[in-house]
């Protein structure tokens, strides 16, 4: 049954990735520009090594020919140089992608500590003061434009305050090579820096993006949270567990709260594609290091081989994080395995 | 993986909400961070011209044979201790400096000091096609265009410590163009071991030099970190560390200032200035560059072949009010093309009058009762030297107008502005000129020689014999006196002829926290951290 369940999912997804690299392939034709340049990213090339390299990428053989070869090369991670710096962008990738991850971790997490309990405290004090500020506070945030909160918030503890740094990851006077591109890694493994200043340097420098790029996720979080509550409490189990004498607490932790937080897993897959978007507007605000700030700055370049890339990665991130909150929500889930 | 993260992000919250402390003031007395407003092409000096490059790279890690000193702009020994003229003034010899050490990184351990060979190997990377690194740059943009292989026969090493240039022709700004920040001395062994692994192009891109600060890491758009330069054979500050954090964009380098990221900034926008002067706790630094704005005429053009046209021009403008309203008033009003602090410039020049109804009647004399039309062109960009030529076009035209000349304001984008600049297309157009070296000839020649106007960088197309011949015979002479006499000479014939109309001398800005100490801005080139420190 599970089985069943799951190789239907990988088909999917395997079908949602062709469909992706039919699409970014194709970019290369619609971008303007020579086809073997936007390929592989080498500019002012020989017409000898163009001839050359319209063999290597089967440019000469059928469009089917042309594409199979296209995965062949993105599989073996020959994903091309970047305009800009003549790097492979795998590797441009591979520095920038953590960063983001980092940041929308942290952010994810920030949203379900916060948006949880209280979307699960405006439900059980349904129609009261504190359900009705909750509620409003988050429909605020969640109307709020990130980019405006951020700016106010950089003018607010940065400009007046002088609390909190207004960009990057790191005061620049720490020399922490980029091992693993999660920054408190990289500090640990870091030598001959002063560690604890170090780290309590980066917290200050993640408070202010992470704090930003979690109010959208949180008040969606609160608002939906509370609204599977109160559907969960109205079930007629629930009243029905009343009824045989268990007190509300435990009513509320037997059979409210589990039944409640189930769509929340999927919630979070949801979630990610929005928080991934927003994660980019943050990053060009803060100037944090991260793909959508390399990305943004790839399309004003007109980068064709890093666009692509970064869309690859991006799209992949996303469907791949999405399919995955899926399937656990079904695995905690039974009945919607019938669905 | 998830779940590690949520463990990390608790305690960021946990942390972050006890954490509402000021943040420490750059994090450490250690380094000291400049704010860049863009990358570095290079990392030597001799293959570029824009002030970010020299700025971000050449004080730090070279050293040249000459330095110029920023009070009195007179040469003194740096690299060299003593030089020579022969008398006929081909002839340049110098003794250099003992125990010179070069900078001791991962990537190079010198064996040896600075010797001549290293001044060899330097200057024969301009002038010798078969010189093993000629190939590597495709252009020495400040040695073409001072013409460095037409300049110099010869440059030999006569022992370990004494090196001889022999020129084609006397030429007195030749110890200039040696002080300039271009002029800096590479290290031939550090050369050959690059030719040896094959890695030529890294001898401009992994520096070695003699300078206060050693390279250690540069990221693309991010930053650039220096170490300090311990054998350094100057006395020296303490920084251990240099950092240069590269921000483009002139309000996060202004919000970055504020929050103590950066320790010293250049503030290129006026109107900010003014707000940073009142804060507590920055100091504004000025200094007049050697800088000219001018507004040039077209003197192969009719009317303004006429030097009574010019001058009636010259004279209607309001140089006090466009001062004022192009430069907030932080910039000084040019009588010369010489800027004041340049050791030729004519202190007993007149300030052009400001007197349209002596204009109107100069116009009548030149034929012109009723006026006549103009193109004003103004160059798209912002320069020091002339922060809004677009608005200065405006504040022109209006007096103009008062003098009965129609004014038209053209503007292209500026690369093809500046081909159709070549081209002689304009009339009249609103540009400047920023000086690489402190010799009065790196102003007059460029500007307004016959050469000039043939190779294009003289925008009023002007070509006078008097005036060449003022020019020339300065450089020919040694004696400073007399060249002086001469650029005297030279000044005054222009405030006669008018070929253009200097407008103003900007200023160069530098704001930084008032914890910041020695560090000074140099009239003549990039910033320099040789003696920089931080109070705690």
């Amino acid at each position: 049954m599970i089985l069943r369940y799951l190789a239907r999912r990988l088909f999917l997804l395997g079908f949602v990735f062709v469909a992706l690299t039919v699409f970014v392939f194709s970019l290369n034709y619609l971008f303007p520009g020579d086809l073997v340049s936007n390929l592989t990213g080498l500019r002012d090339i020989s017409p000898e090594r163009h001839h050359h390299l319209q063999q290597i990428l089967a440019l000469d053989q059928s469009l089917w020919q042309q594409y199979i070869a296209y995965n062949r090369r993105i599989l073996s991670g020959d994903w091309g140089l970047s305009f800009a710096s003549q790097q492979p962008v795998l590797h441009e990738i591979a520095r920038v992608l953590p960063a983001t991850l980092e940041l929308a971790a942290y952010a994810l997490c920030l949203s379900l500590i916060a948006g949880i309990p209280l979307g699960l405290l405006a439900a059980i004090k349904k129609d009261s003061i504190l359900d009705r500020c909750i509620s409003g506070l988050a429909l605020i945030g969640y109307s709020m434009p990130i980019f405006w909160l951020a700016l106010i918030f950089i003018m607010l503890f940065s400009l007046q305050l002088g609390w909190l740094p207004t960009s990057g990851r790191l005061g620049v006077l720490f020399e922490v090579p980029s091992q693993t591109g999660f920054m408190f890694v990289d500090i640990l493994l870091a030598g001959e820096i002063n560690r604890s200043e170090a780290a309590y340097n980066a917290l200050l420098h993640l408070a202010m993006p992470t704090f930003i790029l979690a109010v959208y996720p949180t008040n969606v979080m609160i608002r939906f949270v509370r609204a599977s509550m109160l559907e969960v409490l109205d079930q007629n189990y629930v009243k029905t567990a009343r009824a045989k004498g268990l007190s509300r607490t435990q009513v509320l932790y037997r059979h409210g709260l589990r039944n409640a937080l189930l769509p929340v897993t999927r919630q979070v897959g949801l979630q990610f594609s929005t928080l991934i978007t927003l994660a980019m507007l943050t990053e060009v605000i803060f100037s944090w290091p991260g793909i959508g700030h390399w990305l943004i700055d790839s399309i004003y370049q007109r980068n064709y081989p890093a666009i692509q890339a970064g869309l690859m990665v991006v799209s992949s991130l996303v469907i791949c994080v999405n399919m995955l909150t899926e399937i656990l929500h079904t695995l905690f889930n039974p009945l919607a395995r019938k669905l | 993986m998830n779940f590690a993260f949520c463990r990390f992000g608790s305690l960021s919250l946990t942390l972050w909400l006890t954490a509402c402390q000021p943040v420490p003031e750059a994090n450490s007395n250690q380094g000291l961070v400049y704010c860049a407003e863009g990358s570095p092409e290079s990392f030597n000096p001799q293959l570029v011209t824009s002030g970010t490059t020299i700025d971000a790279v050449s004080q730090h890690l070279y050293d040249r044979l000459l330095d110029i000193d920023p009070e009195t702009g007179a040469l003194k020994p740096a690299l060299a201790q003593q030089w020579s003229v022969s008398a006929d003034g081909l002839v340049y010899r110098f003794k250099l400096r003992q125990q010179v050490s070069f900078h001791h990184t991962d990537y190079f351990k010198p064996s040896r000091f600075l010797t001549a060979e290293d001044i060899v190997f330097t200057f024969n990377r301009m002038l010798l096609v078969e010189h093993p690194f000629f190939q590597t740059a495709t252009e020495y943009p400040y040695f073409d265009s001072i013409e460095w292989r037409q300049r110099v026969q010869k440059v030999s090493a006569l022992s370990h410590d004494e090196v001889e240039f022999r020129l084609n022709q006397p030429d007195s700004s030749f110890l200039s163009v040696l002080a300039t920040d271009f002029a800096a001395i590479l290290s031939a062994e550090y050369g050959a071991l690059l030719i040896a692994q094959n890695e030529k192009p890294l001898l401009d891109s992994q520096p070695i030099g003699t300078g206060p600060f050693k390279f250690r890491q540069y990221q693309k758009n991010v930053l650039i970190r220096y170490y300090r330069h311990d054998e350094y054979w100057r006395q020296h500050g303490s920084l251990q560390q240099l950092v240069i954090d590269i921000v483009p964009d002139n309000t996060k380098r202004l919000a970055k200032l504020l929050t103590r990221e950066c320790d010293v900034a250049p503030i290129p926008r006026l109107a900010e200035l003014q707000m940073l002067s009142s804060k507590p706790g920055f100091i504004v630094d000025q200094q007049t560059s050697m800088n000219v704005g001018f507004w040039a005429f077209n003197t192969r053009k009719a009317p303004f072949n006429q030097v009574e046209v010019r001058q009636a021009l010259a004279m209607a403008i309001n140089k006090p009010n466009i001062l004022q309203a192009v430069y907030f008033g932080q910039a000084e009003e040019a009588t010369s093309v010489l800027p004041p602090n340049s050791w030729a410039y004519r202190h007993e020049a007149q300030h052009q009058s400001f007197n349209p109804a002596k204009a109107k009647a100069l116009l009548a004399q030149a034929g012109y009762p009723d006026g006549f039309s103009i193109d004003i062109w103004a160059m798209p960009i912002q320069r020091m030297y002339n922060p809004n030529a677009q608005k200065m076009a405006e504040l022109i035209q209006a007096d103009l107008r008062a003098i009965g000349v129609k004014a038209r304001i053209v503007s292209y984008e500026w690369n093809t502005f500046r081909r159709k600049l070549r081209q002689g297309e304009h009339d009249s157009v609103l540009i400047g000129w920023s000086a690489d070296n402190a010799d009065p000839d790196n102003f007059l020649r460029p500007l307004l020689s016959c050469a000039a106007a043939i190779s294009g960088s003289n925008r009023a197309n002007w070509c006078d014999e008097q005036f060449d011949q003022f020019i020339s015979s300065a450089l020919k002479t040694t004696d400073v006196q007399q060249r002086r006499s001469y650029y005297l000479a030279a000044q005054q014939y222009l405030q006669q002829q008018m070929p253009l109309v200097p407008i103003a001398h900007s200023k160069r800005f530098q704001v930084k926290n008032s914890g910041v100490l020695g560090v000074t801005i140099n009239p003549y080139g990039g910033i320099s951290f040789m003696n920089a420190g931080k109070t705690p």
